[in-house]
């Protein structure tokens, strides 16, 4: 059952992400990156990890998404006639397949040994546990992370309102 | 097993998105292709954590996520700026800072 839905999502995410990269107009590819991003969420919480899983469909295909549409929508592009959208990239998609296949040589080759030590099967991926490690042990970073936002929102607020004419 | 075959996934959506970042000429499509393999790298880190068990893992997934958005809100008001400027998300034609 669980290869059933990894074979199924994994299938869709390959799919819809290599449409994100071919369309042409910038909102096919939005919506692309938007259902790549739900069948990772299902692939999240396959492997338990049931937070997060909320957490990408809530802040990714949510939060970040919308952006992407409204600035995609404020800049409203014309289509160029005759235009290219893009480079013609035979090296890179050279480039892109052997990287590909040196990443799953060293996967396939990799033997994953040594026990799983750690939770229990019935606590781990909670978001009980998730608190509890981001709040004891990574309680730094986390609050870290709060100045950063803030240091993005009051980057992003400035650099749209400055006038640079 | 199974965990190979994540990781083999999550490798194709990185190599997909870095193939993207290097054809595509449109900025936010080049945004999105970041996007993308950010991603690919999240679903590494809960696959390993998910094999050891380890809620380290998701720590650092949320982190991910935070910086990701704290990004594309930077990101994408630089391109604001950018078009306002020059007329153009082409990555081609923003070359001023070029020597």
């Amino acid at each position: 059952m669980e290869m059933a839905i990894f074979l199924v999502m994994g299938a869709l995410s390959v799919g819809f992400s290599l449409v994100m990269i071919l369309a042409r107009k910038p909102v096919t590819s939005a919506m692309s990156l938007v259902a790549v991003m739900f069948c990772l969420a299902v692939l999240f919480a396959l492997q338990s990890a049931h937070l997060i899983a909320i957490l990408q469909i809530l802040v990714y295909a949510g939060a970040i998404m919308v952006l992407f549409l409204f600035v995609i929508m404020l800049l409203n592009l014309r289509e160029k006639e005759g235009e290219e959208s893009h480079t013609k990239g035979y090296g890179q998609i050279f480039g892109g397949a052997i990287a590909f296949t040196i990443l799953i040589v060293a996967v396939g080759s990799t033997s994953m040994s040594g026990s799983p030590a750690g939770l229990s099967s019935d606590r781990f991926g909670t978001t009980a546990e998730v608190g509890k490690i981001l709040f004891t042990k990574y309680i730094l970073p986390f609050e870290i992370t709060s100045v950063l936002l803030l240091a993005a929102l009051v980057g992003a607020v400035a650099l749209v309102k400055l006038r640079m004419r | 097993m199974m965990m190979n075959n994540y990781l083999m996934l999550s490798a194709a959506l990185f190599v997909i998105g870095a193939v993207g970042v290097m054809i595509r000429r449109n900025v936010i499509v080049v945004m999105m292709c970041i996007e993308l393999m950010l991603n690919a790298a999240n679903l590494s880190f809960i696959t390993f954590a998910n094999y050891r068990h380890d809620m380290t893992g998701h720590a650092f997934v949320f982190m991910v996520i935070a910086v990701a958005a704290a990004e594309a809100a930077v990101g994408l008001a630089v391109v604001l700026a950018m078009f306002r400027n020059r007329e153009t998300v082409d990555v081609d034609e923003m070359n001023s800072m070029k020597g």
